[in-house]
C-alpha cells in the first residue's frame, strides 16, 4: 500500500489558447495555488482535441485528462467548443464501454477571466483522479501484455 | 505639408508607448530620454497592481521593441532645449550630454564597472547600496550600454588620475574627451511624457525619515522587494538586515496635505501601491507576518482594485483609518513605535519593525522649466495644464502631454493617454505618414529543410519569479540531454535586451534551427522571441515556449521539488513539439481601410472623429435616434465645465464630417471576418466592410433596489445624481428652496453583487453638493460615505466642500443609513462613528450616488467580435496594465464605460487611444494573417465531408473529385477539421497530431 500512498498522478490538460490557457495564466498571475500534477498542452481551440488524442494520451500513461475551452458561445472560432463537447459526450460512452472510469476524463469551460475557477477545476480533477488510483486499463495492462 | 517625424520627450512607459504607437503607424520618432536608459519609474517597480505582474517582465518586451525599432531614434542623456515653429513644422533643438562610453563599441561586458574604483550611491535603487561611477542603471536597461557618471568619475574631474576603465575595456569604448552634441530635429508635433518625481519626506520630522533607518519610502521599499534590488528580493530591514515581521504603511505622505507640504491633491496611486506592497511583502515573509495600513480613505477606484482590497483584507492586512502623529524608536533594536489617533479620537500606540511612507507624486523641477521654455500653461499644482475635453492637449497647439506630468495617475491611464497623444500627433501629421520612415529588412531565412533538429533551450530565472521555486539550473541540465537539443542555458531575464542580442548570436554560432524558451507565457512574450528568431535568420515558427512561471512556479510556490519536476516535463514537451515543426509562410491579408465604431456616445464620437481626421472612412452606429449617450444626462465635470455645449459641438463635427456616416436606430446583427477585413451586417440588413472596429457602447446607471432603494421611485424627494443633474440643467428654481440635503454614496457599488467602485460618484456627488451650496449657501448638506475617493486633483473639490461647511459622515456596510417617511417628512438615520452615536436628519432632498454598470447588450456584442467580458460584464482588455484599449482579438478595440466606470475626460482619452491603436492597422496595406492553417493529404481523404461541416469559416470544401481542399486565406487555424477527420487526412501545420502527441508522450518519458 505504501507505494500507492506516494503515487502522484499525471494529468494531461488540453487547453484552448483563447480562454482556458489564458485562465490558467491568470491563476498564476493571481497566485492561486493548485496541485502540480497537471501538464498543460496548448491547443488553438478545444475543437482541435480529437478522441484519438485523448485515447493516445491515456495510452501514453496519463492517469487523467482534462479538456477545457471557452464557455458556450464564447469560442474564438465560433463553434469549436460545441463540437468538442459533443465529441466528448460520445467518447464518454465509449470509455465507459471499454472500462475506463468516467472520472478520468473531464471537460470544463474556463474563461480568460476565471483564474480562480481554473485552480478549482485542477483541484477537483486531481482529487478525482487520485481517488481512482493509477490508470491501468490502457497503459499498464498493455505493458504487461507486451512484456509477456 | 507637415513633417512626418515626431519628437517624444521622456522614455518612461508613457513615452515608450507613444513612441511605439507613432512609429508603428508610419512616423519617424525621436525619443529623447534624460537618463542613460529608458524604462522610467516602471522599471524600478517590483510588481504591478492589481495583477501582481512582475513589472520588469511586462515592461521589458516594450523596451526591447523600442530599442530595436527601425523608426525610433533613441537619444539618451538628452534634453529638449529649444523649440520653434508651429504644428506640422517645428524645429527642435536637442542637447545630448556625453556618455563617455561609445555605445557603438560597448558590448556591456561590465569590466569597466568591475574595475572602477569609485563607489557612489545607487540612484536606481533609491540610494540603497552602491554602484560605480562606470555603471549600467539596471540589468535590463535599454540601451544596454554602460556610461560614466561625470559627477563622480575620477578622470573626468581630474584628468590623468585614474583611467582604469579605459585600460580594461577590450572594446576601446571609453572616451573621456567626448563632449555634448546638439541636434536640430524637424518634427511635425511633440509629445511630452516627462513623468513624475516622488515627494521627499525628509522635511516631515514626525516620520523620522532620514533619522531612523527603518523608515523608508514606498519607492525604496519597492527596491527592497525587487529581485534585482539591493537585497536580491530577500526582504531585509536597513538597520540590521533582519527580516521584518511587522510593517506599517503610512498613507498620504506629501499628498492631501496643504499645511505641511502644500500639496492639496491626492496622488491617486498610493493606496493600491501600499496594498500591493503589503500583499507582496507577506509573500516574501517566512512565517508570521503582520502588515498594517494607516490611511484616511482607501482609494481603490480602478478596475480590479476593489477586489484586490477585499482580498488583502481577507489575507489579514490590517487597516486603520488614522493619521499617524509620530514615529519614534521603540527601543535600541531598531523597532519603531507609532503614535496615532483612531477614529474615535483615542490615542493609540503600536510597534513595528519597519515603516513605509507612501510618498506622493509631484512634478519634476526640470519639467516645470521645460514647460516654461515651451510656453505651456501649468495648473495650480504645477502639473502641465490640459483641456477637460481634450485631456492630452497642452495650451500650445501641436504639443501633447501624457502620463503623470498632467495629473497623478497609474500605469494603464498613462498608457491610454500615451496612445491618445499619438492619435493627436498623428492627426496633424497624417498627410506625411510613411514619408520619413524606413523599412526593416530581415536577414534571409535559413533553409532548414533537410537538416536534423538542432534545438537550443533557454531557461529563464525571471529574476526570482521562477528560480525561487524551480531549480532552473537542473532544468537546463535536463534539457541538454533531450533528443535534438544541442544547446541549453539559463538567463536571469531572457527577455532583456542583452539576452535577446545574445540569443541571436548563439543561434548563429551554434547553428540552431529550432528554439525553446522556458519562461513566462507565450501570450505575452512569444512575439518578442519570434522576432529574435527572424533577426537570426530563422523562420519564426520554429519556436516553442514552456510556460514554467505563470503555469508552474507561481502556482506551486510551496512545492519546489514537484515544480522542478514539472518544469522538466514542460521543457521536454516543448522540445518534443518543436522537434518536428517546420518553417511556415508569412501570410498576409489586405486591409480594408475603414473603421466601424459601435456606440454614439461621447466616447464613440471621439473615436470616430479621431480616425476620420486621420483620413479613414468611419461608420458610426448608434442604437438610439440621437448621438451623445450618457453624457447628455450629466451636468458638468469637477472642473466646472458643462457638458452640453461640448457634446452639441462634437455632434455637429461628427455629423458633418465627410468621412463619417452615422447610422441611427441601428444594431449589429452579424459579424464575420477578422482583422483587416470584417464584414458587419446591421439590423437594417445592410452590411459594411471594415478593417478595424471600436466598441464604445457605454454603461448604464444602476436602478436602486432593496436595501439600496431608500424610497427612490416612491418618494419624489429621493433622486439619483443624474436626476439632480437634470434639475441643474433645467435651472429648477425649487433647488434654491432646499434647506437640508443628504447624499448617500456607494449606492449599489462596493457590495458583493457589484464588488467594484464606480469611480466617478464621489466626485460627482461632492460637485453636486457644492453646486447646491452655490445656489443656497444656507443649505445644510450631509454626505454619507464609505471612503471619499476624489482621486488626483479632484481632491480640491473635497476640500472646497469641507470649507463650505458640507458635513461628511462615514458609514459602513454593517450600519447602512436608513431612510423612512414620517408625517410627510423624510427621515434619515445614520451612525456617526466619530461621535459613536446615531444621528437623524430630516432632509427635503435625498440624493443617491448610484453605481455604473455595464449594459446588457455588452455581452452579446462581445460575442460578435469574440471578445471577452469580465465577471462583472465589463469588456475585458488584452492586458490590464499595458494594453488597456486592445482586445486579445486583433483589430477590435474598446473605450469608455463598457470597459469600466470613468469620468468623461478619461473616456475621451481612451477613445483617442483606441483610435490610435486602430490607426496602426489602418496605416498598412496588409496585415499578417494566419500562418498556422490546415492541410489535406489527398491520398488519405475519403471524401466524407465532415471537415466541410465543422468549418465555421467555410474554408474547407470538396473538389470535383470529392476530395477535401482548404482555402488557406480563409482558414483561421482552429483545427476543428483536423479533429473531425476520421481518416487522419487533415492536419494543422505545426499543430498536427504528430506534434501534440509527441508533447504528450514527452510528459511520460
Ligand atoms: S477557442 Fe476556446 S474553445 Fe474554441
Amino acid at each position: 500500500m505504501s507505494e500507492t500512498n506516494n503515487w502522484e498522478p499525471k494529468i494531461i490538460a488540453f487547453l484552448c489558447n483563447w480562454c482556458s490557457y489564458a485562465g490558467a495564466d491568470l491563476a498564476g498571475v493571481s497566485r492561486f495555488q493548485y496541485p502540480p500534477n497537471i501538464r498543460i498542452v496548448k491547443v488553438p481551440c478545444s475543437g482541435r482535441v480529437s478522441e484519438n488524442m485523448i485515447m493516445s494520451a491515456l495510452k501514453s500513461g496519463a492517469d487523467g485528462i482534462l479538456v477545457s475551452g471557452c464557455h458556450p458561445g464564447d469560442c474564438h472560432y465560433i463553434s469549436g467548443n460545441y463540437f468538442a463537447k459533443r465529441r466528448f459526450a460520445l467518447l464518454s460512452n465509449l470509455l465507459d464501454f471499454i472500462g475506463i472510469e468516467p472520472g478520468r476524463v473531464s471537460f470544463s469551460w474556463v474563461s480568460a477571466s476565471e483564474g480562480e475557477q481554473f485552480a478549482e477545476v485542477v483541484h477537483s480533477v486531481t482529487e478525482r483522479v487520485k481517488a481512482l488510483g493509477p490508470a491501468s486499463r490502457l497503459v499498464k495492462q498493455l505493458d504487461a501484455v507486451q512484456a509477456a | 505639408m507637415s513633417n512626418g517625424s515626431v519628437l517624444v520627450v521622456g522614455g518612461g512607459i508613457a513615452g515608450v508607448q507613444a513612441a511605439l504607437d507613432l512609429a508603428n503607424s508610419g512616423f519617424l520618432v525621436h525619443l529623447v530620454e534624460r537618463t542613460t536608459a529608458i524604462g522610467g519609474k516602471m522599471s524600478q517597480l517590483d510588481k504591478t497592481f492589481p495583477t501582481n505582474d512582475c513589472s520588469a517582465c511586462i515592461l521589458s518586451p516594450k523596451l526591447v521593441e523600442c530599442g530595436r525599432h527601425f523608426n525610433i531614434n533613441l537619444l539618451t542623456l538628452a534634453d529638449l532645449i529649444a523649440l520653434e515653429g508651429e504644428p506640422g513644422s517645428f524645429k527642435a533643438v536637442v542637447r545630448q550630454r556625453p556618455r563617455y562610453i561609445d555605445p557603438e563599441k560597448c558590448i556591456a561586458c561590465g569590466l569597466c564597472a568591475e574595475k572602477c574604483p569609485k563607489k557612489v550611491s545607487n540612484d536606481f535603487n533609491m540610494g540603497i547600496g552602491e554602484r560605480k561611477a562606470a555603471y549600467l542603471s539596471y540589468p535590463q536597461a535599454v540601451p544596454l550600454k554602460y556610461a560614466l557618471d561625470p559627477e563622480h568619475c575620477i578622470w573626468i574631474n581630474k584628468p590623468g588620475r585614474c583611467g582604469l576603465c579605459a585600460k580594461v575595456c577590450q572594446a576601446g569604448a571609453i572616451n573621456f574627451d567626448e563632449t555634448a552634441r546638439e541636434y536640430i530635429l524637424e518634427v511635425g508635433s511633440v509629445v511630452l511624457a516627462p513623468g513624475f518625481s516622488r515627494f521627499d519626506p525628509s522635511p516631515l520630522d514626525f516620520t523620522g525619515y532620514g533619522r531612523l533607518p527603518n523608515v523608508v519610502t514606498s519607492m525604496e521599499f519597492e527596491r527592497l522587494l525587487s529581485p534585482s534590488g539591493p537585497c536580491m528580493g530577500h526582504l531585509e530591514r536597513p538597520s540590521d538586515g533582519q527580516e521584518p515581521k511587522r510593517i506599517a504603511w503610512l498613507q498620504c505622505i506629501g499628498s492631501r496635505d496643504i499645511n505641511r507640504v502644500g500639496h492639496p491633491y491626492c496622488s491617486s496611486i498610493c493606496c493600491m501601491f501600499a496594498l500591493k506592497q503589503a500583499v507582496i511583502a507577506k509573500e516574501h515573509a517566512h512565517g508570521e507576518f503582520e502588515s498594517s495600513i494607516f490611511y484616511m480613505d482607501m482609494r481603490t477606484h480602478g478596475k480590479g482594485f476593489e477586489n484586490y482590497y477585499n482580498r488583502a483584507k481577507e489575507d489579514g492586512v490590517r487597516f486603520h483609518r488614522a493619521r499617524v502623529h509620530s514615529v519614534i524608536p521603540a527601543d535600541d533594536s531598531g523597532s519603531l513605535q507609532l503614535r496615532y489617533v483612531d477614529e474615535l479620537g483615542k490615542v493609540n500606540f503600536a510597534e513595528f519593525d519597519m515603516v513605509v511612507l507612501s510618498t506622493g507624486l509631484q512634478v519634476y523641477r526640470h519639467t516645470v522649466k521645460l514647460a516654461e521654455m515651451l510656453g505651456l500653461e501649468l495648473d495650480a499644482d504645477n502639473f502641465i495644464k490640459t483641456d477637460s475635453f481634450n485631456p492630452v492637449a497642452t495650451s500650445r497647439p501641436g504639443i501633447y502631454v501624457c502620463g503623470a506630468a498632467s495629473e497623478p495617475k497609474d500605469i494603464p491611464q498613462s498608457v491610454m493617454e500615451a496612445s491618445a497623444a499619438a492619435a493627436e500627433a498623428g492627426r496633424i501629421m497624417a498627410p506625411a505618414r510613411w514619408t520619413e520612415t524606413s523599412k526593416k529588412v530581415y536577414p534571409a531565412e535559413m533553409n532548414i529543410h533537410a537538416q536534423a533538429p538542432r534545438i537550443g533551450v533557454f531557461v529563464c530565472h525571471c529574476g526570482i519569479n521562477i528560480s525561487s521555486v524551480v531549480d532552473v539550473e537542473a532544468v537546463a541540465a535536463h534539457a541538454k540531454n533531450l533528443d535534438g537539443v544541442v544547446f541549453s542555458q539559463c538567463n536571469l531575464f531572457t527577455c532583456s535586451q542583452d539576452t535577446i542580442n545574445q540569443m541571436v548570436s548563439i543561434i548563429k554560432e551554434q547553428g540552431l534551427n529550432r528554439v525553446v524558451v522556458a519562461s513566462c507565457s507565450p501570450r505575452t512574450h512569444e512575439p518578442l522571441f519570434q522576432e529574435t528568431l527572424r533577426d537570426a535568420g530563422l523562420n519564426k515558427f520554429l519556436f516553442e515556449m514552456a510556460n514554467i512561471r505563470d503555469q508552474n512556479s507561481w502556482v506551486h510556490q510551496l512545492e519546489p521539488e514537484k515544480a522542478t519536476a514539472k518544469a522538466k516535463d514542460l521543457v521536454a514537451m516543448a522540445v518534443a513539439r518543436v522537434r518536428s515543426e517546420g518553417a511556415l509562410p508569412y501570410n498576409t491579408v489586405p486591409v480594408t481601410k475603414s473603421a466601424l465604431v459601435i456606440g454614439g456616445g461621447v466616447t464613440g464620437m471621439t473615436a470616430a472623429l479621431s480616425m476620420a481626421e486621420q483620413n479613414y472612412p468611419v461608420i458610426l452606429v448608434e442604437q438610439s435616434e440621437c448621438l451623445g449617450g450618457n453624457g447628455r444626462k450629466v451636468y458638468r465635470n469637477w472642473k466646472g465645465d458643462t457638458f452640453l455645449p461640448f457634446i452639441n459641438e462634437l455632434t455637429a463635427r461628427v455629423t458633418t464630417h465627410p468621412q463619417i456616416s452615422v447610422k441611427y436606430n441601428t444594431e449589429i446583427s452579424e459579424v464575420t471576418g477578422s482583422v483587416g477585413k470584417f464584414i458587419t451586417t446591421f439590423s437594417d440588413g445592410h452590411s459594411f466592410e471594415h478593417g478595424v472596429a471600436v466598441i464604445a457602447v457605454g454603461g448604464q446607471a444602476y436602478q436602486p433596489e432593496e436595501e439600496w432603494q431608500f424610497l427612490h421611485g416612491i418618494d419624489h424627494r429621493v433622486q439619483t445624481l443624474l436626476e439632480l443633474d437634470q434639475r441643474f440643467m433645467e435651472e429648477d428654481a425649487g433647488l434654491k428652496e432646499v434647506k437640508q440635503a443628504v447624499f448617500i454614496h456607494c449606492v449599489g457599488s462596493r457590495i458583493p453583487e457589484r464588488p467594484y467602485c464606480s469611480r466617478v460618484c464621489c466626485t460627482h456627488a461632492i460637485d453636486s453638493a457644492v453646486k447646491l451650496k452655490e445656489l443656497n449657501p444656507e443649505m445644510d448638506i450631509y454626505m454619507l460615505y464609505r471612503d471619499i475617493r476624489t482621486y488626483g486633483q479632484r481632491e480640491r473639490l473635497y476640500q472646497e466642500a469641507r470649507a463650505k461647511g458640507i458635513i461628511f459622515v462615514c458609514y459602513d456596510l454593517d450600519h447602512l443609513p436608513h431612510v423612512s417617511e414620517r408625517d410627510g417628512r423624510l427621515l434619515v438615520h445614520a451612525h456617526d462613528p466619530i461621535i459613536d452615536a446615531n444621528i437623524s436628519i430630516h432632509p427635503d432632498l435625498l440624493v443617491l450616488a448610484t453605481a455604473i454598470q455595464p449594459r446588457e447588450q455588452t455581452g452579446s456584442l462581445s460575442k460578435f467580435f469574440k471578445c471577452a467580458v469580465d465577471s462583472q460584464g465589463f469588456l475585458l482588455e488584452a492586458h490590464m496594465k499595458l494594453r488597456p484599449v486592445d482586445f486579445a482579438t486583433e483589430g477590435v478595440f474598446l473605450a469608455g464605460l463598457c470597459h469600466y466606470p470613468k469620468p468623461m475626460e478619461e473616456a475621451i482619452a481612451q477613445a483617442k487611444a483606441a483610435a490610435a491603436r486602430a490607426a496602426i492597422i489602418l496605416a498598412y496595406d496588409a496585415v499578417p494573417a494566419e500562418s498556422v492553417t490546415a492541410v489535406v493529404t489527398p491520398a488519405k481523404c475519403t471524401g466524407c465531408g465532415l471537415c466541410v461541416e465543422v468549418c465555421a469559416y467555410h474554408a474547407v470544401s470538396l473538389d470535383e473529385n470529392g476530395i477535401s481542399v482548404v482555402t488557406t486565406s480563409m482558414c483561421k487555424g482552429c483545427g476543428a477539421c483536423v479533429a473531425g477527420c476520421r481518416s487522419d487526412a487533415v492536419s494543422l501545420k505545426n499543430i498536427g497530431n504528430e506534434q501534440i502527441m509527441a508533447a504528450v508522450d514527452a510528459a511520460f518519458m
